[in-house]
């Protein structure tokens, strides 16, 4: 997409559970304003790449830079001080938290100076939390869940937003329209997205640029529309689903 | 056993009951038999044993014809008595503004308690106080942070012994040494807190136990330095502003014009105690405001998506075991004062289980809850004295009904911190249990 440094390059990353090796040697890049995918089947080692950038479980060789600064062996918390954001697997809002405490969460790191302008731009991005704010976090619905899982991310103001897995146990209306407010962020503010999915036929259609991750090695990579067109990724991840 | 058998045509039912309390009855003369039938009593030559059989049957009877009436009544009936309770099971929380109006409401009498009550109520009321610092200290651990600490004991024992050794060894006053107990609690607690970083819930409670143990032990048996089993006597008591509570010239009565009465003593001690819990809970109300505050209750939700938020957990644990143990300590301290006498003894682990029960009892994280909950406690357990060991059973049994018809505690509903129009408080029905 761009010639410049990429924001995150992952270069040769392995990483182990114990003696169970997950990574084996990942190389991933994020160019400042893109939107990139990682697809691949369950335990192919999306989620663990995305923990892995975060600094959980650390990475064993390789190296992860963010915006030119070596973070592979930060702590988890200076790495997510960074101007990255991610909204993990499974949500995990904090569920006996209302829903403003929950987006007060977010902002933690950043401070309050501009918490009000921030609340109100994700209650214009998602209204439903509007409706919802001071409910309890666990009583939301999965996707008013996820909804919040994404604004909590978004209130640190980041550059680098990864998302893992947004669309798990969701109906497909609730993950388009959580998809149409990634693109528009993207699309209006720069942006940076990282996506981990197993939705293979959204995922590629709203990224820029692809990989495909198999077994713990990146496999393929291009650009969402080649991959989606590719044979090999239809047959594995498309056939049977949406096309 | 329970319930299921409402299905059951009634002369079943009735032959079922039966059955199953003939069957009560043979567990009960199994167990009665050997421990109530046979009792032995010191005679001349030793001992001897001495048959009881008509008490077997008597328990035997009552057990039978409890079982066969509960049964029939109760359990396998079809329409079943506990249908009564219902209503009372987790009533939905109309005690909204409980702390708005309680809460000063409950200062304002304990102000001015010592000017309507006599010297018992006063002593009773500053036990009481102690051990609702004590539960909110733990409730920041515990409450707050969701980290389960079966030894906080062991930082009140700090408090109560750094007082009474800088008292001993160096001749320091109460009033310097209560900040110093306070910040060697603290220092314990991050002491404790580094080991137990990565551990969560039933092998955290293990851990902090066997800390609470360890220090006990340590009490026990470094005699040279800290009496040992003997403890320490003749710990100084606090004085007003340098004038101490004694006889005669020069001490606080004196300097008042006032007729000499130890009553001062016990009184100013209540109102020391009552401003460390107030100062105490003000600190708490404050730092749930503040983002350390917050940290923690997020800490209790969801630690990965804590860290995963650019939350150090690390600090956010340390700083709660230190504050924590500070205001333990701070109440340990104020403890060897009012005690001048302090050992081992006073540290066991069935105070680390008092204080705990109060907090939970109070409801994780309720302030009020903890006054309410140390106020039944403590004070209905001074208060029923008379009867002995009789009030462990009805103290077990109003825990037990407390946990049934309000199991997340007396006060369970949960104030958010934050609020962009009017208050709301989270219903209780809405909180989960806590997960350790």
């Amino acid at each position: 997409m761009s010639t410049k440094e990429p924001l995150l390059s992952v270069r040769g990353v392995q990483t182990y559970y114990g003696k169970i090796i997950a990574l084996k040697g990942v190389d991933v890049d994020v160019h400042q304003g893109e939107i990139v995918t990682i697809i691949g089947a369950n335990g192919a080692g999306k989620s663990t790449l995305m923990m892995t950038i975060c600094g959980n479980p650390r990475a064993r060789t390789g190296t992860i830079t963010y915006n030119g600064i070596d973070i592979t062996n930060m702590p988890t918390f200076e790495i997510m001080r960074m101007s990255i954001a991610q909204s993990p697997e499974g949500r995990r809002i904090f569920p006996r938290m209302s829903v403003l405490e929950n987006l007060q969460m977010g902002a933690a790191t950043i401070g309050y100076e501009n918490f009000d302008a921030d609340l109100q731009r994700m209650f214009e991005l998602f209204p439903i939390l509007r409706k919802r704010q001071s409910q309890r976090g666990g009583t939301l619905s999965g996707g008013e869940q996820q909804m919040l899982a994404i604004a909590r991310a978004l209130m640190s103001r980041p550059k680098l937003l990864m998302l893992d897995e947004p669309s798990l146990g969701l109906a497909p209306l609730i993950v388009k329209q959580i998809f149409e407010v990634v693109a528009d962020l993207n699309k209006t503010q720069g942006l940076t997205v990282c996506l981990v999915e197993q939705n293979a036929y959204h995922a590629l259609k709203l990224a820029h640029r692809g990989y495909v991750m198999v077994n713990g090695l990146i496999t393929m990579s291009g650009t969402g529309k080649e991959l989606l067109e590719s044979e090999e990724v239809r047959a594995a991840y498309l056939e049977g689903g949406k096309h | 056993m329970i319930v299921t058998a409402t299905a059951l045509p009634a002369g079943g039912r009735v032959a079922a009951s039966f059955k199953d309390a003939v069957i009560a009855a043979v567990v009960a003369l199994a167990i009665a038999g050997p421990m109530m039938g046979l009792q032995t009593v010191t005679d001349i030559g030793g001992l001897s044993i001495v048959q009881r059989w008509p008490l077997v049957f008597a328990a035997v009877a009552v057990v039978f014809v409890g079982r066969l009436l509960l049964n029939i009544f109760v359990w396998k009936t079809s329409t079943p008595v506990t249908g009564l309770f219902k209503g009372l099971k987790l009533a939905p929380s109309k005690s909204l503004n409980l702390g708005r109006y309680l809460g000063p409401a409950l200062i304002v009498i304990a102000v001015l308690l010592p000017t309507f009550s006599g010297r018992y109520v006063v002593d009773l009321g500053t036990l009481v106080l102690t051990y609702i610092m004590l539960g909110w200290g733990l409730s920041i651990v515990v409450g707050l942070a969701g980290l389960l600490d079966l030894g906080y004991v062991a930082f009140y024992a700090v408090g109560a012994y750094s007082y009474a050794l800088f008292a001993h060894y160096f001749g320091f006053s109460f009033w310097i040494c209560l900040p110093l107990a306070g910040i060697l609690a603290a220092f314990w607690g991050i002491v404790l807190g580094f080991p137990v970083l990565r551990l969560r819930g039933d092998y955290l409670a293990i851990v902090t136990l066997a800390f609470g143990e360890i220090i006990r032990v340590v009490l026990l048996n470094w005699a040279d330095f800290t009496g040992g089993p003997n403890g320490i006597s003749g710990i100084p008591r606090p004085s007003f502003f340098g004038l101490e509570f004694k006889r005669g010239a020069g001490g606080f009565a004196d300097f008042f014009g006032l007729d000499f009465s130890s009553d001062h003593r016990v009184i100013f001690l209540y109102y020391v105690i009552l401003a460390m819990a107030l100062l105490t809970c003000a600190i708490i109300m404050r730092l749930r405001r503040l983002p350390v505050g917050r940290a923690w209750e997020a800490l209790r939700e969801d630690e990965i998506a804590c860290r995963s938020l650019g939350i150090n957990t690390v600090s956010t644990k340390l700083t709660a075991f230190a504050l924590g143990a500070m205001f333990g300590g701070f109440a340990g301290a104020f403890f060897a004062t009012r005690q001048g006498f302090i050992s081992p003894e006073s540290f066991v682990f069935m105070e680390s289980a008092i204080i705990l029960a109060i907090v939970v009892l109070g409801g994780l994280g309720s302030q009020i809850g903890v006054v309410i909950a140390a106020t039944v406690m403590i004070g209905g357990f001074e208060v029923f004295r008379e009867m002995a060991e009789y009030r462990m059973l009805v103290f077990g049994l109003a825990m037990v009904l407390i946990m049934i018809w309000r199991p997340r505690g007396l006060i369970s509903t949960r104030t958010p911190s934050i609020f962009l129009k009017a208050r709301k408080t989270i219903g209780a029905e809405n909180i989960s249990q806590g997960h350790g």
